[in-house]
């Protein structure tokens, strides 16, 4: 062990235990970002806000919450929004953080699909991130179902039963995941376990791999320029700090950040006090019953395209049944965004309405998203199950010529 | 043999000793997932169809749904394909929730017929749907026929026949 | 100037998808019914033009309705309890004290005269059917009579509440809770489920978060005339009067929504609070920016 001399102010003898000094400068201070930005790169950071309010008032509300059939929907309509001082606003808080999350997940996804920040290096920020994405996705469903209301039930019963179309154990499997026939109590408190503890805590560590992965590819910029980092950074230590590409994590980009997450809170309270219908269903506002299904079932707003692919084949197409092809179907559209850094052929990273082919590719995938989301919801019956089918068609479509049209975009661009 | 293939070797069967302990843990972890005992004996439902009066509905609760069994009387004539005989008699065997909202619908012995209290759906006493919103007849849930015993949750021969008319 | 361009093509975006996935989904899964009616227009058998008489509807209503119904107000008791009405009517029969204020005038004549019209139910007693309603129709008597007997239901005067909280609750009770329970009140339906679901075909659901999973707007539509948002359901049309109505649906908000009140006050000065933040994160960031554009 090295020699310790006595130190002369509290921050040497943390840095000389903790080696503060260089650990902020690796993280904050001399962690460099481009400069040449805008607002959508602060969406990481609302992303990361909003996860925090949702543990905060997750923590909170499973101080009174109960995982029993019989006692979670009384646990929390009655005992969290009614009895507990400010159990309302925990709740409230994170029913609508929880769907306003995939709203900013969404926009951060697309953002880095539109200015091509998934691929020459930077393929496992994107997988990292979809990974992310997936246990979202997860930890939304697990927790829809805990207030045990009518809605929490059906889509539990309804996403469950999905499982049951994969050959051979499909039936097995819904057994095995339900923990009964049917979605009962042992259901709700394994989906309960999954909620507060074994997601989030996969999600924190995805959330530290996202930001690992970020470190050595760097984080992209507005034009999709490369540039040395290191140089750069010389740069702006030395004092150019205006020729300089690049600006250090803390105070300079976080201080735009900041900003946005400041308006971007006014929007997201204002959703929380005053317009939270959208995140909390009225529908589940009726206690869970087995025995009556209600009239519409539909799962959370951020799942209905992905549902609406699933429901798109309504009829048999060469023999395969109508089920099993929207089983497919739905399988491919959860997997194949994973994909995306081998199905874009095209070396060119760039902002999409640069790119010649790509861009009607990005707006016609943004248009096709926004149709299947509507169409997710409406019910299913006549010309509506027809837009269904042809946007789930398209949606496939889309994904498949993907290489070929990157392909031509390469030739066009000659490699640029 | 030298000494860095033996290490070589110690090092891969360590490896192999920490996966099948991985293996079996994983195993364990797997059960604890499965539905219990108490559960899975409690998802086969046998019901002694023989005792049963005619003409009235026996409604039995199989995986948290109600299962409707009716005996038939003399007066009342079977369907191909949704009625099953056990012993001497015709029965309707079906998931007794109506195939609009899944409420229950109550059976009007005199009128042979299911009515919906809901919103007025009717089913005949073999559970096709005659009246109202519903879209389809009621399910029929997988049952064996053992001797005068009925075993919900088991696909027999008579279930197997059925479906494959249905 | 390039930033708000790319913020306005998101917000369009998001603007779409949100009109598609709530206003208009609502829309199609719930169409739009015609608009309440107080008045209840359809009913036209009594001509309530004629004024009545109180002192003779007092009379009328002794001969005719205590034998099933209590008026406690006035001295006429119930004559069996709740358990042992409902198993003889199927429901328990109401208490008429506060009737003459809960229900509407031409409802209450009409419904003197001829229950199944008034209340909307002829799917479940169909005339000649085995199924009758507990109560009979009066419409044997004359016009005159049923008015005389409204006017003296209506001259009861109302009870005096220490709140308007006590008197909503009240209404609740007397216009619902012969069959519904309201367990967040402390409220148990005077019927039991069994006998209830028995009468009505389905057990009557509890009231407690009926605001929030159906909402005013629906409730008002569904008191009013319940088989036009439900058709074929075994409730009754009960033929509240506006206020009565108002009464009802304000409790069930109360007792539903208890934070309401608590949430639109501090919503404001959150969001109040969240502009300060931005404004002094604005101006930090543009003093850090200075030195870098």
């Amino acid at each position: 062990m090295a020699e310790f001399k006595k130190a002369d102010s509290m921050l040497e003898w943390f840095d000389q235990r903790l080696g503060v000094v260089n650990f902020v400068k690796v993280m904050m201070t001399e962690y460099w970002i481009p400069k040449n930005i805008n607002f959508l790169w602060a969406m990481g950071v609302v992303i990361t806000v909003l996860f925090t309010l949702l543990l905060v008032s997750g923590i909170f509300l499973l101080m009174y919450y109960k995982p029993d059939v019989n006692m979670a929907f009384d646990s929390v309509n009655f005992t969290i929004m009614q009895d507990v001082a400010y159990g309302w606003l925990f709740r409230h808080i994170h029913a609508v953080g929880a769907s306003v999350v995939f709203l900013v997940i969404y926009i951060h996804m697309f953002t880095g699909i539109y200015y091509g920040s998934y691929k020459k290096g930077r393929e496992m920020i994107w997988i990292s991130g979809m990974l992310l994405f997936v246990l979202f996705s997860a930890e939304g469903f697990s927790g829809y179902m805990l207030p045990w209301g009518q809605m929490s039930y059906w889509a539990a019963y309804v996403i469950t039963e999905i499982f049951g179309g994969i050959p051979l154990i499909g039936d097995e499997l819904v057994v095995w995941i339900r923990g009964n026939f049917y979605v009962s109590d042992a259901t709700l408190t394994r989906f309960f376990m999954l909620h507060v503890l074994l997601i989030p805590l996969a999600i924190l560590g995805a959330i530290v791999f996202h930001f690992y992965a970020l470190r050595f590819p760097h984080v992209n910029n507005e034009e999709g320029e490369f540039f040395d980092f290191d140089e750069e950074a010389e740069k702006y230590k030395a004092g150019d700090k205006k020729g300089s590409k690049v600006i250090p994590f803390w105070p300079v980009f976080l201080s735009k950040d900041f900003m946005v997450v400041g308006f971007f809170m006014i929007f997201f309270f204002y959703l929380t006090f005053y317009h939270y219908g959208f995140a909390m269903d009225a529908i589940n506002f009726d206690k869970a019953d087995g025995l009556k299904t209600p009239a519409h079932i539909y799962p959370e707003w951020y799942f209905l395209w992905s549902y609406e692919v699933l429901r798109g084949f309504f009829f048999d197409i060469a023999g395969i049944s109508g089920k099993d092809l929207g089983l497919i179907a739905f399988g491919i559209a959860n997997a194949i965004f994973f994909l995306l850094p081998w199905l874009d052929r095209s070396p060119m990273v760039k902002p999409a309405n640069q790119r010649p082919y790509f861009k009607y590719w990005f707006w016609i995938l943004m248009a096709d998203l926004i149709v299947l989301t509507i169409y997710g919801k409406l019910p299913p019956t006549g010309v509506n199950a027809w837009v269904g089918f042809a946007s789930s068609m398209t949606f496939l479509v889309l994904f498949a010529v993907l290489p070929f049209i990157t392909k031509l975009e390469a030739k066009k661009v000659g490699g640029k | 043999m030298t000494n860095e293939s033996r290490r070589g070797f110690i090092g891969k069967a360590f490896g192999a000793v920490a996966g099948v302990g991985a293996v079996a843990s994983l195993v364990a972890m797997k059960k604890t997932w499965d539905p219990l005992p108490s559960v899975m004996s409690a998802g086969f439902t046998t019901v002694d169809v023989s005792a049963l009066a005619e003409n009235k509905l026996e409604v039995v609760v199989w995986r948290g749904k109600p299962v409707f069994i009716l005996k038939y009387s003399a007066d009342m004539a079977p369907t191909d394909g949704r009625n099953v005989k056990v012993g001497d008699h015709y029965f309707s065997v079906m998931i007794g929730l109506c195939t609009h909202l899944g409420c229950i619908p109550a059976y009007l012995p005199d009128a042979h017929q299911f009515k919906c209290a809901c919103h007025g759906g009717e089913f005949t006493a073999d559970g096709v749907n005659t009246f109202g919103p519903p879209p389809r007849p009621l399910d029929i849930p997988p049952f064996k026929v053992d001797g005068v015993t009925l075993v919900l949750g088991e696909e027999g021969e008579e279930y197997k026949a059925m479906t494959a008319k249905a | 100037m390039k930033e708000f361009k790319i913020l306005a093509v998101i917000v369009a975006l998001v603007a779409v998808t949100y009109y598609g996935i709530e206003p208009y989904a609502h829309h199609v899964m719930h169409p739009e019914p015609a608009p309440a009616d107080y008045a209840f227009s359809d009913l036209k058998n009594v001509d309530t033009t004629l004024k009545g008489d109180v002192a003779n509807g007092k009379v009328l209503v002794e001969a005719n309705c205590i034998a099933c119904h209590s008026i406690e107000k006035e001295g006429y008791p119930a004559m069996m309890s709740d358990s042992d009405a409902a198993s003889s009517y199927g429901v328990v029969p109401p208490d008429l004290s506060s009737a003459g204020h809960l229900y509407q005038t031409n409802y209450l004549a009409n419904f003197i005269f001829d229950p199944v019209t008034a209340s909307n139910l002829k799917h479940k007693y169909p005339e000649g059917g085995a199924k009758v309603h507990p109560m009979p129709s009066y419409n044997w008597m004359a016009a005159q009579e049923i008015m005389d007997m409204v006017a003296y239901l209506q001259s009861i005067p109302k009870a005096t509440y220490v709140s308007e909280s006590e008197e909503r609750r009240a209404d609740f009770i007397d216009a619902c809770g012969r069959c519904h329970s309201m367990a967040y009140a402390g409220i148990s339906a005077r019927t039991p489920g069994d006998v209830a679901k028995a009468y009505l075909g389905a057990t009557p659901p509890d009231m407690s978060q009926y605001i929030k999973s159906r909402g005013r707007h629906y409730l008002e539509n569904f008191i009013n005339d319940p088989q036009r948002l439900l058709h074929g359901t075994g409730m009754p049309r009960v033929g509240l009067s506006e206020e009565a109505q108002t009464h009802v649906i304000d409790y069930m908000e109360e007792i539903g929504d208890a934070k309401k009140a608590e949430r639109e006050d501090l919503g404001w000065k959150v969001m109040l609070y969240m502009l300060v933040f931005a404004v002094f994160a604005l101006l930090w960031k543009k003093q850090i920016w200075r030195d870098i554009h």
